[in-house]
C-alpha cells in the first residue's frame, strides 16, 4: 500500500492536465471541470487515508523507517544523482493529509464560490496543479525535488493571486509575491548548495545519517539559510509583506494556499530538518525569536485593520509565527500539531470571509457590515467555533495546539518568548473577536441595495464549512496533553521522525537550549502545575482580549473612535502597518529600481548595444570595401581561380 | 616506338598545351573562344593522365581520360546552349560585356 504513495500527487497532476490543456480548448461544461478536479483531490485524500492507516499498522519504530518510494533516477550527473522519489514517514503522511484533505473541502467550496466567474476552468487548473506541487513538497525525499514542489507552489500562488489580472491590484500583489518569495528561495538554493557540497547527496536520508560530521559553523549557515528560505515561504519578518496583499486572490485561494497549505511548507521544512536544527543551537534560537517577534508584530497590525481579509491575513502570520516559536524551542511535533489545526480553523475563517463576502455582494470592508448573523446563520456559527479554536478557548482544537507551543516555549526555559506569545495571543483574541462582533452584530451598515441581497450561500459552500468546524473542534482531541489526561497521541505518532526522544539524547551536547520534547512526559510535579497554571494564564489573557473586544465593540461602540482620536500618533502608525512596505519601497525597490535603470542606461545602452552596433557598422564598413572585387567579369574570377591553383601548387611542390 | 621517347617530352607538351588554354581564357573575349581553350586545357590534362598511365603501366589514367571526355561532352552541350540563349537575349557573347551578376 504504502508503494502507491505516488498515487497521491499523480491525481491532481491528471486534474491539472485535463482542466488546464483540454477544458481550456474545448470549452467543457462547468459540472465536468469541477467534478474532475474535487474527484482528482477526492482520490488523493482517500490514498492519504489509506497509506495513513497502513502506516498506522506498523511499529511505531518501523513507521520512520519506511524504504523510500523511488520512481525513476532524474538527474545523474557526476557525483550528484537525484531521483525522483517520494518518502513517507509520520510527518510527511500528516502533512499530505491535512494538505489533501483541506484541500478538497476547499475545492468543493470553489465550485460554489468561483460558479459565475469566466475563468472558472482556468481557475481549477491552477488549484489542482497548486495541489500537486504541494503535494509534491511534502511528500518528496530529497532536497531538489522538495524545491520543484517549492517552486511550483510559488508559482501557483503568483497564478492565483493575480488569478484576476486585469485589475492592477492583484497583478501587482502576485508579482510582489513572487518576488519576495525569490529572497527566501536565494537562501534555500544556497543551504542546498552546502549541504551537497559536504555531504554529496541530496537525500534525506542520507543527508540526516550523515548530519553528525558536519561541524557547528558549517550547520549554523545551511540552518540559518534554510531558515532564510523559510521565511519567504511562511511569512516570517523581515519577509512577510507580500501575503497580506496576496488577499487579492479569490477567497478559497486565500484560504488554501495563503492560511492552510502553502505558507506552512516552511515550518514543514525546518521540522522536516529538524536533525540538523537540533545542532545549530544559535540557529534555533534565530527562530524562535523571529517567530515570535512575528507572532506579535503582525498581531499587532492585525488591530487596527478593516479589511475582513487582511486581518485574517495578519492573524496568518502571526500564527505562523507560533509556529516558528516552537519548532524554534525545538517542540517540533507542537508545530506541526499547531499547523494542522491552523490549517482546519485558518481555512475555514477565510472560507467564512468568502461566505461574507458572497452575503454582502463582494463587500470587505467591515465597517460597511454588521447584524448579518441572523441572515446567514450557518455562516455565522462556524465562523463563531473557528473564531473560538483561534482563540484558544478550551474544547477547541487551538487550544490544545496553541497551549502546547507555550508550554513548551516557558518549559524550555525561554520565559520572554512565552511572554511575547501569551501577549499576542491576547491581542489575538481581541482582532478576531473585533472581527466578529463588528461583522455579524450590531447595526447593519450596508446600503439598502445590498441589504436586500444578504443570503446564507449554497449547501456547496456551506458543506465544507460544517466539516471545517467539526475538525476545528475535534481537531485538538487528537494531541491531549499528558496533564489533561490525554495520552498525546499526535506527538506520539510523530516521534520516531522528530526526535521523541527523552531530552534529545543525542544532541544535547549541542544545545544551549534545553531541548523541550515530550510534552509533560518527565512527569514531575511541579512541572504539571505550573503547565496547568499556564493553561489557566492563557486562557484567561484569552477571555480579557474577548472582553475588551466585547466593551469597544458591542457595549460602548463609540468609545474607539476617541481612542483613535486620543492617541492619534500611535493609531495611524498601526493603522499603516507601522510603515514598512513604505520602508521597504525607500530602501530596497527603489535603490534597485536605481540600480535596474542606471545598468539599463550606461550598461545596457552604453555597453552592450553599442558594442554589438560597432561590430555591425564594421562588417557593413568590410562590405562596401570588398564588394568592389566582384565585379561581373568572368575572366576576373578565372584569373583569381588560376592564380590561387597556382599557389597552392607552388606551395605543395616547394 | 612509343617507348623510346621518354615521358617528361609528353609532360612538356601537355603543360606547354595547358598554358596555351589558361592564357586563351583569360585573355579572349568571344565565348565560344575561352570555351575552346577549356576543351584544351581538358585535353592537355589527358594526354598527361595517359602518359602516367603509359609509364607506370596502369589503366588508372586511361579510365580517367575517359571521364574527362565524357563530362567534356556534357559540357560542350551545355556551355553552346547557354551561349545560344545569351546571344538571343543580349546579342552578344562577347565576356566583358556580359557582367550583370556584380554588386
Amino acid at each position: 500500500m504504502i508503494e502507491l504513495v505516488w498515487l497521491i500527487p499523480l491525481f491532481p497532476a491528471i486534474g491539472f492536465l485535463f482542466n488546464g490543456l483540454i477544458g481550456r480548448w474545448v470549452g467543457l461544461d462547468k459540472r465536468i471541470v469541477g467534478w474532475t478536479a474535487c474527484s482528482a483531490l477526492g482520490l488523493s485524500f482517500l490514498f492519504s487515508i489509506l497509506i495513513f492507516f497502513s502506516l498506522l499498522q506498523l511499529a511505531p519504530e518501523a513507521r520512520a523507517a519506511v524504504p523510500d518510494t523511488v520512481l525513476f533516477d532524474w538527474i545523474v550527473s557526476g557525483d550528484l544523482k537525484t531521483v525522483i522519489g517520494y518518502k513517507v514517514d509520520p510527518l510527511s503522511i500528516i502533512m499530505a493529509l491535512v494538505v489533501s484533505g483541506v484541500s478538497f473541502f476547499i475545492h468543493i467550496y470553489s465550485v460554489g464560490y468561483m460558479h459565475d466567474d469566466p475563468g472558472f476552468t482556468r481557475y481549477f487548473a491552477y488549484l489542482n496543479l497548486f495541489v500537486f506541487m504541494m503535494l509534491t513538497l511534502v511528500l518528496a525525499n530529497n532536497f531538489l525535488f522538495m524545491f520543484v514542489g517549492w517552486e511550483g507552489v510559488g508559482l501557483c500562488s503568483y497564478l492565483l493571486i493575480g488569478f484576476w489580472f486585469e485589475r492592477d491590484a492583484p497583478a501587482n500583489a502576485g508579482k510582489k509575491a513572487f518576488v519576495v518569495n525569490r529572497v527566501g528561495d536565494f537562501g534555500f538554493l544556497l543551504a542546498m548548495f552546502l549541504i551537497f557540497v559536504h555531504l554529496g547527496t541530496l537525500e534525506f536520508n542520507g543527508v540526516f545519517a550523515g548530519a553528525h560530521s558536519l561541524d557547528a559553523v558549517t550547520v549554523t549557515i545551511i540552518t540559518l539559510l534554510l531558515f532564510v528560505g523559510a521565511a519567504g515561504k511562511s511569512v516570517q519578518i523581515p519577509l512577510y509583506v507580500w501575503l497580506p496583499d496576496a488577499m487579492e486572490g479569490p477567497t478559497p485561494v486565500s484560504s488554501l494556499i495563503h492560511a492552510a497549505t502553502m505558507v506552512t511548507s516552511g515550518v514543514y521544512m525546518i521540522a522536516r530538518c529538524n536533525i540538523l536544527y537540533s545542532m545549530a543551537p544559535v540557529s534555533m534560537a534565530v527562530v524562535a525569536i523571529v517567530g515570535a517577534a512575528t507572532a506579535l508584530f503582525a498581531a499587532s497590525m492585525g488591530l487596527l485593520q478593516f479589511d475582513i481579509k487582511r486581518v485574517l491575513a495578519y492573524s496568518t502570520i502571526s500564527q505562523l509565527g507560533y509556529m516558528f516559536l516552537a519548532v524554534g524551542v525545538g517542540a517540533f511535533s507542537a508545530g506541526i500539531f499547531h499547523l494542522m489545526t491552523h490549517a482546519f480553523f485558518k481555512g475555514l475563517l477565510f472560507l467564512g470571509a468568502g461566505s461574507v463576502m458572497h452575503a454582502m455582494s463582494g463587500e470587505l470592508d467591515m465597517r460597511n457590515m454588521g447584524g448579518i448573523w441572523k441572515r446567514t446563520p450557518i455562516t455565522f456559527w462556524t465562523f463563531l467555533i473557528a473564531t473560538l479554536a483561534i482563540v484558544g478557548i478550551p474544547g477547541f482544537a487551538g487550544f490544545f495546539s496553541k497551549d502546547e507551543i507555550l508550554w513548551q516555549a516557558f518549559n524550555s526555559g525561554h520565559r520572554y518568548l512565552w511572554l511575547v506569545g501569551a501577549v499576542a495571543a491576547g491581542m489575538t483574541a481581541f482582532y478576531m473577536f473585533r472581527l466578529v462582533f463588528v461583522t455579524f452584530f450590531g447595526r447593519c451598515r450596508a446600503s439598502e441595495e445590498v441589504k436586500k441581497h444578504i443570503h446564507e450561500s449554497p449547501p456547496v459552500m456551506t458543506i465544507p464549512l460544517v466539516v471545517l468546524a467539526c475538525l476545528s473542534v475535534i481537531g485538538g482531541y487528537v494531541g491531549i496533553p499528558h496533564v489533561l489526561g490525554g495520552r498525546n497521541f499526535f506527538h506520539e505518532f510523530l516521534a520516531p521522525v522528530l526526535g521523541g526522544h527523552p531530552e534529545g539524547a543525542g544532541h544535547a551536547a549541542f544545545s544551549l537550549v534545553r531541548p523541550a520534547f515530550a510534552s509533560g512526559g518527565a512527569g514531575e510535579g511541579a512541572g504539571i502545575n505550573m503547565e496547568l497554571l499556564l493553561m489557566g494564564v492563557s486562557v484567561a489573557i484569552a477571555i480579557i482580549g474577548i472582553c475588551i473586544a466585547f466593551y469597544l465593540y458591542i457595549w460602548k461602540t463609540k468609545v474607539p473612535k476617541r481612542l483613535g482620536e486620543r492617541f492619534k500618533t500611535i493609531y495611524t502608525i498601526v493603522f499603516n502597518k507601522y510603515y514598512v512596505d513604505e520602508i521597504y519601497e525607500a530602501c530596497f525597490v527603489n535603490s534597485t529600481k536605481r540600480l535596474g535603470t542606471f545598468l539599463w542606461h550606461r550598461f545596457d545602452d552604453g555597453v552592450i548595444d553599442r558594442s554589438v552596433n560597432l561590430v555591425a557598422d564594421l562588417m557593413l564598413w568590410l562590405g562596401r570595401v570588398l564588394r568592389r572585387i566582384q565585379t561581373g567579369r568572368v575572366q576576373g574570377y578565372a584569373l583569381g581561380i588560376i592564380l590561387g591553383a597556382v599557389i597552392i601548387i607552388a606551395f605543395l611542390i616547394r | 616506338m612509343l617507348s623510346s621517347v621518354p615521358p617528361i617530352y609528353f609532360l612538356i607538351v601537355s603543360a606547354v598545351i595547358f598554358a596555351i588554354g589558361a592564357v586563351g581564357v583569360l585573355i579572349r573575349r568571344n565565348a565560344i573562344v575561352i570555351f575552346m581553350c577549356i576543351e584544351m586545357m581538358l585535353s592537355a590534362v589527358n594526354l598527361t593522365l595517359i602518359t602516367a598511365s603509359h609509364h607506370l603501366n596502369s589503366l588508372d589514367g586511361v579510365v580517367m581520360v575517359f571521364f574527362v571526355m565524357t563530362v567534356a561532352a556534357a559540357e560542350a552541350a551545355v556551355g553552346l546552349a547557354i551561349f545560344v540563349l545569351l546571344f538571343r537575349g543580349r546579342g552578344t557573347i562577347k565576356v566583358d560585356e556580359i557582367n550583370l551578376l556584380k554588386w
